[in-house]
């Protein structure tokens, strides 16, 4: 589907250039492994710091070094963060992409390349800037091995003369990245002066793109969706995180290792978190289920590869009542896939995962703060269903740098949920003459549980994958079997309302709905303003949870269109929809994307208003 | 009736649900040995907790132990279990259960990785080279040679888990054979005063599947073949029925003592061979001996104290990680506040 996009261009009034301001976005093409994160690191920071709302995108290869890899930094003076599908400006730093990279830019767009490529000027509707790359990094005083690195200084330089990012600002961005150490700051700081001086002196400004000081960032903060969630999970009091590498998930657990000093004991300078890297992720899960059998708050994090290596595991816990935490930093599969590019694909698939009858309870983040308060919210939940609960996250969201409020300090104390210690359960035992680890006493579905190392004769029992009945013995009995299926279906209608509820935006006026969840929040939000502008209103319930809340299966009834908005070939939310609502839904629409790029406004916009025109017609 | 033990239980209150397993399989009997093991040890039951895998070997918890905590694992992930599970809570004494092919096939790579992290554990393997539960294909540890009626000629060679572990660098090494009750005992009663990773292989013949003499995991085989490492009394037994527990009963003769992280002293008597269970290439060099003349050695193989284990390697807190209180589980709102400042 061609998506139509209309971007900024270059407008004329009486031969002077309309200028653009604080609305456009920026592409920096680059190889994998040549520094240019740290440019573009610089970039968001210097906009965040001049309170523009900025987002920053990193569409980068499989690889470690020499493949092409973009960055899009997008600037947006109303606020919206999503990605967008065309940029206006395009610092070509990679010779074998920067063919493609400049037929995709719209007209008015601007070019800045190396002067040493001589490539001369394809297009006569864009503007170029060329630039003596090879030449301002030779002139620096800069140790020869960090030339190629410190390279990408230079179009960093240029973007602050041509498009107004003060200097003093890009100082102190270069300070933030590099955790205020002055050496590599400064050594870096002296090529961009130099490129903004070569750019003052030698270029002459032909666009009409300027950024400008604003005052909407001010008091937020940048993060990754994985940080957040590292951190989120040591504020949850997590005590046994086991994981095996794997992309886009493995920020996770490098934001535990950098932020594990907040759970360093001050008196011993010991640990109060394990952190184990396993051998694979069956070993990574098996480490988490056993020690949250044993009372610990034990998380790990993966993504789909790891999944379906944690499938059996996962029954298990299900099966057998173990609370974990399962972070699932979703990626484009099947198989490796695109390791290295966003989707929702597994949604489905976690939501049943494990051989037979297992329905997982799974948090879905839409933003940085979600992440984090999803981290320490998991635990609490784990432990009050007593099973895994997963959080699916995606690469989009873990990876990318978001603009946020500060994150909220988890005020509810820590939920252990039904975990009897021994006077409990020599009040248990006082008061009801009895205690079995699968009875359920409370008619909620959710029994209770005593922890090995409780001293009392009577608080062991056996966990057990096989077959089993109330008391925890052995059972091959189908009525032992259905009785605890339908009592761990009980236990899934309570989940129901502990979980996170939607998030909605509901006017009874209004008859389009859109449904979404996760990181297409902010192309949902943006996609929503472009509709109303065209004069269609439309209600918004975004879902932070499964299994699905009441809310969200009244939501589909309460319209006469529904458009349910993901990020996965297969409309996977669309179809656990269909699922939980048994009546006729056919007004209830899939626009199910899954083009392994992060979600955008503009191709919302487009489908709705393509569905929407018959609609119109026939009235 | 026994005498109470140190901590005032008998006996029969280390029992666990009589066996489901087939009439006189070895299993049975090492699982007697765990019951008088923990009962002559005074073992605190609340603190024991029992693991295993899938297979017969794996189903054995139940039937010792009962007022412990059990944790029948998906097959060959028990070791994860146990890593997450001692880990948790440090004060746990883990006694697990697994087979050859749980432990030497689907479970090779974590028993590996288990080791080399030295989580303090017992491993007992419970080894009949054979799979019992799907009837009778052949094990990684089935003898180079060997017929089996379903299968046919096994020509592959035979893995030595004792070996393997020794060279992954286990701290404690044992192997023993489930009809000697005696040197079963001695050998967990070391094992879990051991302070890492203790593996036990204990060769406990299938009397269903695995039984014909050419096996050298059969009764008639062990009973000719064994050779202790370390002289014990060397009763021999009926194998396949429960027996009343058999104090065991050092020889006072040409002795070396080894002792244990808990001060224990364990003394073995050297054979002509002289082996000594601190020499690491030793170890090596007699299981392969013994591997070569189709023989297995029992006894104390190898052993290594102290060498940290998980949790120190880990750098964790004394306090069981489920014991800490709120307020060391969750950072401060200072704390967060301050953190919050630096992503601004």
């Amino acid at each position: 589907m061609v998506v139509d996009v209309k971007p900024n261009v270059q407008t004329r009034q009486n031969g002077q250039v309309k200028p653009i301001v604080n609305d456009f976005a920026l592409m920096v093409a680059t190889k994998n492994g040549s520094g240019s994160q740290t440019s573009n690191e610089v970039l968001i920071r210097s906009l965040f710091r001049m309170g523009i709302p900025v987002s920053g995108k990193n569409l980068f290869p499989s690889n470690i070094k020499g493949l092409p890899t973009w960055y899009t930094i997008r600037a947006s003076k109303d606020g919206y963060i999503a990605r967008r599908a065309t940029t206006e400006i395009a610092v070509a730093m990679n010779e074998s992409t920067a063919a493609e990279d400049i037929v995709n830019l719209p007209p008015g767009g601007v070019c800045i390349l190396p002067q040493e490529w001589r490539w001369g000027h394809s297009r006569e509707d864009i503007v170029y800037y060329e630039v003596p790359v090879k030449e301002t990094v030779a002139a620096a005083s800069v140790p020869s091995d960090f030339r190629d690195r410190i390279a990408n200084m230079v179009y960093v330089g240029v973007c602050a003369q041509l498009f107004d990012i003060p200097l003093d600002i890009i100082r102190q961005a270069l300070l933030d990245t590099f955790s205020g150490k002055e050496k590599p700051a400064m050594m870096n700081f002296g090529v961009v002066e130099r490129a903004y001086n070569w750019s003052a002196e030698n270029l002459v400004k032909a666009d009409p793109f300027h950024f400008e000081r604003l005052n909407l960032t001010g008091g937020k903060i940048l993060i990754t969706g994985n940080e957040a969630a590292a951190l989120g999970s040591l504020f949850g009091g997590m005590t046994v995180a086991a994981w095996y590498p794997i992309t886009p998930s493995t920020s996770v657990i490098d934001g535990v290792l950098d932020y594990r000093h907040l759970r360093r004991d001050p008196e011993t300078g010991r640990d109060t978190v394990a952190i184990i890297q396993a051998e694979d992720e069956l070993a990574a899960v098996g480490m988490i289920i056993g020690a949250g059998w044993a009372g610990a708050r034990a998380m790990t994090a993966t993504s789909g590869p790891g999944i379906s290596l944690m499938a059996e595991f996962a029954g298990y816990a299900y099966f057998a009542e173990i609370p974990c935490v399962i972070w699932d930093i979703t990626r484009t599969g099947p198989s490796t896939g695109l390791p290295t590019r966003t989707s929702q694909g597994d949604l489905l698939f976690i939501h049943f995962l494990s051989h037979g009858d297992t329905r997982q309870v799974v948090l879905l983040p839409a933003s940085v703060a979600e992440c984090f308060e999803f981290g320490w919210r998991a635990f609490d939940l784990a432990d009050e269903i007593q099973t895994p609960v997963f959080v699916m996250s995606d690469l989009d969201l873990g990876m990318n740098i978001w603009m946020s409020e500060p994150f909220s300090y988890p005020e509810e104390g820590i939920k252990r949920g039904k975990t009897l210690s021994k006077e409990e359960l020599e009040k248990f035992y006082a008061e009801k003459g009895e205690w079995y680890r699968y009875v359920d006493y409370d008619g909620d579905g959710v029994t209770y549980r005593t922890l090995p190392g409780t001293d009392h004769p009577r608080a062991a029992y056996f966990t057990r994958g096989t077959g089993h009945n109330e008391k925890a013995t052995y059972s091959e009995r189908s009525e032992d079997w259905v009785n605890n299926l339908i009592r761990l279906r009980k236990k899934f209608e309570t989940a129901r309302n502990l979980i996170p509820q939607p998030v909605v935006d509901y006017d009874p006026a209004k008859r389009v709905g859109i449904i979404s969840y996760g990181s297409n929040d902010p192309a949902v939000e943006e996609a929503r303003d472009l509709l109303a502008a065209d004069g269609l209103q439309t209600n918004y319930l975004r879902v932070r949870a499964l299994p699905l809340a009441q809310e969200a299966i009244d939501f589909v009834s309460q319209h006469d269109r529904v458009y349910v908005i993901e990020n996965n070939f297969d409309g996977q939310l669309h179809q656990i929809l269909r699922m939980e609502i048994p009546q006729d839904n056919t007004h209830m629409v899939s626009l199910a994307l899954g083009d392994t790029l992060p979600m955008t406004a503009q191709w919302i916009h487009a489908q709705i208003t393509r569905l929407q025109q018959p609609l119109q017609e026939k009235r | 009736m026994t005498m109470p033990n140190a901590i005032g239980l008998e006996r029969t209150d280390y029992k666990g649900s009589p066996s489901t397993l087939c009439p006189g399989c070895g299993h049975d009997s090492i699982s007697n040995q765990i019951i008088s093991m923990s009962y002559d040890m005074g073992l605190p039951m609340h603190r024991v907790i029992k693991l295993s895998g899938i297979g017969c070997s794996s189903k054995t918890p139940a039937y010792f132990l009962g007022r412990s905590h059990a944790f029948n694992a998906v097959h060959g992930r028990m070791p994860s279990v146990a890593t997450g599970a001692t880990t948790a809570n440090n004060e746990l004494i883990a006694l697990a259960v697994s087979g050859d092919g749980d432990t030497g096939s689907i479970g090779f790579g974590q028993f590996k990785h288990l080791i080399r992290r030295n989580v303090p554990m017992v491993y007992i393997i419970e080894n009949n080279g054979v799979y019992g539960l799907t009837k009778g294909q052949f094990s990684a540890t089935s003898d180079e040679g060997q017929k089996l009626k379903y299968y046919g000629l096994n020509e592959l060679p035979a893995l030595d888990l004792c070996l393997e572990a020794v060279i992954g660098g286990a701290t404690f090494v044992a192997r023993s054979f489930s009809g000697d009750a005696k040197q079963v005992q001695t050998l967990l009663k070391a094992a879990v005063s051991h302070r890492g990773t203790a593996v036990v292989d204990i060769i406990s013949p299938c009397v269903t599947f695995n039984n014909s003499p050419e096996s050298n995991k059969s009764y008639p085989y062990g009973k000719e073949h064994e050779i202790p490492l370390h002289e014990y009394d060397f009763i021999p037994v009926g194998y396949v029925q429960p027996r009343e527990e058999i104090t065991a009963d050092y020889s006072e003769g040409q002795t070396i003592e080894v002792e244990m992280h808990d001060g224990s002293v364990i003394r073995l008597k050297k054979l002509d061979k002289g082996h000594d269970p601190r020499n690491r290439q030793q170890a090596i060099n007699v299981l392969e001996e013994a591997g070569r003349d189709q023989l297995f050695l029992t006894g104390l193989l190898y052993y290594e104290e102290p060498r940290p284990v998980l949790g120190d390697t880990l750098h964790l807190v004394e306090t069981p990680l489920v014991n800490l209180p709120e307020e060391k589980l969750r950072p401060s709102k200072d704390a967060l506040e301050k953190l919050m400042q630096g992503f601004m």
